[in-house]
């Protein structure tokens, strides 16, 4: 008995000691050197180059940390407990966070390079007038292809999809706002539209896509269709360029009733510990030379307007990545529509995902 | 004195209890009475009666019974050879290797096996049965969970068999019974707690499965494990993925009940 009790005590005694060594731990990190910057992005999405530059030209020194969903992002800056100073969420991640409180309001007046983002992307429903947020990269939601499976169907309408030549040769990615938004879209809709009867009439066609539909798949997409598992498939532009990296038979296209844009933008979290820093980093990604260069390594579409035009003609002129001028107008951030849209959203998603 | 010590020995297994099983179970019954907003209602149990979900639930609980009838069905004539063969320890060891790897990881290895130009399809190409769809419908994710669960069929039958009194099966042979009487009359009620408990384990768990319902199946089977999935992740809407877990409580348990579970331990005491 008397070694047990000591046993538990010596344990209780040596777990404290730990908290207290981690706790001064946390306090050396986040405040003893005053000049560091951390940034918090998605793995592999910036130039490391440009992350020597910046610490070459200001001094201060970054340390870079990456997650991998928008999701664990969120949980990671709500536990609080961290200080990044610059994280780069997308958008609905940006509206959540804004709605939470956790985020600092960014001073323009330190962002004079905000002024070269194409106006087109500035302003946007999950952020008006960018008071929380600068724009780092955007993309749509389209369709890749492998054109010798697809048997002459050129996808450029949502319709192609319907095509009974595609009979169990469909991939689509696991996303009710997805899935329901491109429906919506080919019935001629909004992708934000939550008038019930437009809803169902979504569903009803919906439905008739389920004989082509070969699965529901998450992030193994990418690699089913690299591997030539379908002929088509729904997916994220950005996934569309690592996909087409790994198999050059395939195409992107977006369709012409237009589809989803995308953003994922530059925020400081409530946590941050060096502001002044974490605004010097915005505006050094938003100089039209780095953001250039930043474009050429992730292969995302840039929303740097002078950017667009120092870059190389072959990636610039892309209709792919960059859709002419009436296309663009036709595409749609996804508002917040509410929890309760979300989840109705997903009620038909599941009905959709049920009809055999 | 005595009772007291027996007492504070208990005590981290209380707590244990206390923090781990009782406080779950509890917290999900709480949520399971709110909605979207926070607020007190039933509409989630309504929900949870209306066709789709009804529809889940059958589907859910018909492919975890296949997936225990096709694991019971390998795994019995499995555990009986494994009594009688030679090495013994390493055919076990062989048979409990694979659940040391990350269900995961062997989940996207069968993506690769039975993709469009995986192996098998190579094979039978081969063969000149052409290509097959083997991906991506009811029977490959019937496969692969019986793959994943087959383990925890075969180790309680083996041990029930073990246990068993070999002189027993000598016995009804000299009394003239036949092979198949045999297994029928003294070998299958001696292991039935074996297969009992082996059902057990297998059926609870399968009928929660959700990650092989996408990876393997691309949701063409959609089960509850699904929903529940969905509803913490994608919507956040907790109070529905509760209530869905709630019921799966509630069936386990009437599972349990009914195959004697709770019952036989009442005896052991």
């Amino acid at each position: 008995m008397k070694t047990l009790t000591r046993m538990f005590l010596s344990i209780i005694v040596v777990a404290l000691i730990l908290m207290y060594t981690a706790s001064r731990l946390n306090v050396s990190e986040g405040y003893s050197s005053g000049n560091t910057l951390t940034i918090y992005n998605w793995g592999d999405y910036i130039d490391p180059d440009i992350l020597d530059q910046f610490q070459k030209e200001t001094g201060i020194t970054v340390i870079y940390q990456t997650f991998d969903s928008n999701e664990a992002m969120l949980t990671k800056i709500e536990q609080g407990g961290t200080t990044f100073d610059v994280a780069i969420p997308s958008d609905y991640a940006i509206s959540k966070m804004r709605e939470e409180n956790l985020l600092i309001p960014l001073d323009h007046s330190k962002l004079p390079n905000l002024k070269n983002i194409d106006p087109k992307f500035m302003n946007q429903s999950f952020d008006p007038n960018n008071k929380y947020s600068a724009p780092y990269f955007w993309g749509t939601v389209g369709i890749v292809y492998n054109p010798k499976l697809a048997q002459g169907i050129k996808f450029d309408s949502w319709d192609d999809l319907w095509d009974t030549k595609l009979r169990n040769n469909v991939l689509l990615t696991d996303g009710a706002r997805e899935v329901i938004g491109m429906s919506l879209n080919s019935l001629g809709y909004s992708l934000n539209d939550t008038n019930e009867q437009h809803l169902q009439q979504a569903l009803t066609k919906l439905k008739k896509l389920t004989p082509n539909v070969k699965a529901i798949v998450g992030d193994e997409i990418k690699m089913l269709l690299a591997n030539n598992e379908a002929a088509a498939g729904l997916v994220f532009s950005g996934d569309a360029s690592e996909i087409m990296d790994q198999n050059a038979d395939l195409d992107f296209v977006v369709p012409k009733e237009g589809t989803n844009l995308w953003f994922d933008n530059m925020v400081i979290p409530k946590t941050a510990a060096n502001v002044d820093a974490a605004h010097k980093f915005i505006n050094f990604m938003l100089d039209p030379k780095i953001a250039e260069q930043n474009t050429e390594y992730v292969g995302y579409s840039t929303p740097n307007a002078k950017a667009l035009k120092l870059l190389p003609e072959d990636i610039s002129s892309d209709e792919r990545f960059y859709p002419p001028q009436e296309l663009t107008d036709k595409l749609e951030v996804y508002d917040n529509l509410g929890k309760k849209m979300l989840v109705h959203y997903n009620e038909l998603f599941l009905q959709f995902k049920m009809n055999k | 004195m005595q009772a007291n010590t027996r007492s504070i020995y208990m005590l981290p297994y209380y707590i244990w209890i206390v923090l781990f099983v009782i406080a779950p179970v509890v917290l999900v019954g709480y949520y399971s009475f709110f909605d979207v907003d926070g607020n007190l209602t039933l509409q989630n149990y309504r929900t949870f009666f209306t066709p789709t979900y009804l529809q889940m639930t059958i589907s859910s609980f018909w492919y975890a019974f296949l997936v225990t009838l096709f694991s019971l069905l390998v795994a019995y004539p499995a555990a009986y050879l494994l009594t009688r063969t030679k090495h013994r320890q390493l055919w076990i060891l062989l048979i409990i290797l694979p659940t040391w790897i990350n269900l995961l990881l062997k989940t996207y290895a069968f993506i690769g096996i039975f993709g469009t130009y995986g192996p098998i399809n190579a094979l039978l190409g081969t063969l000149g049965f052409g290509e097959q769809q083997l991906l991506f419908n009811a029977s490959s994710f019937v496969f692969v969970s019986v793959y994943i669960f087959i383990p925890f069929m075969i180790l309680p039958i083996y041990n029930a068999l073990e246990e068993m009194n070999p002189t027993l099966v000598s016995a009804a042979r000299d009394l003239g019974a036949s092979g198949w009487m045999t297994f029928r009359r003294v070998i299958l009620p001696l292991t039935m707690a074996g297969v009992k408990s082996g059902c057990m384990a297998v059926f609870i768990p399968s009928l929660s499965l959700f990650m092989i319902t996408r990876l393997i199946a691309g949701n063409k089977v959609i089960t509850l494990g699904t929903a529940i999935e969905q509803h913490f992740l994608v919507t956040q809407d907790w109070g529905m993925g509760s209530t869905v877990a709630v019921v799966l409580i509630i069936a386990m348990a009437v599972i349990m009940i009914l195959s004697g579970g709770f019952g036989k331990e009442v005896r052991h005491d």
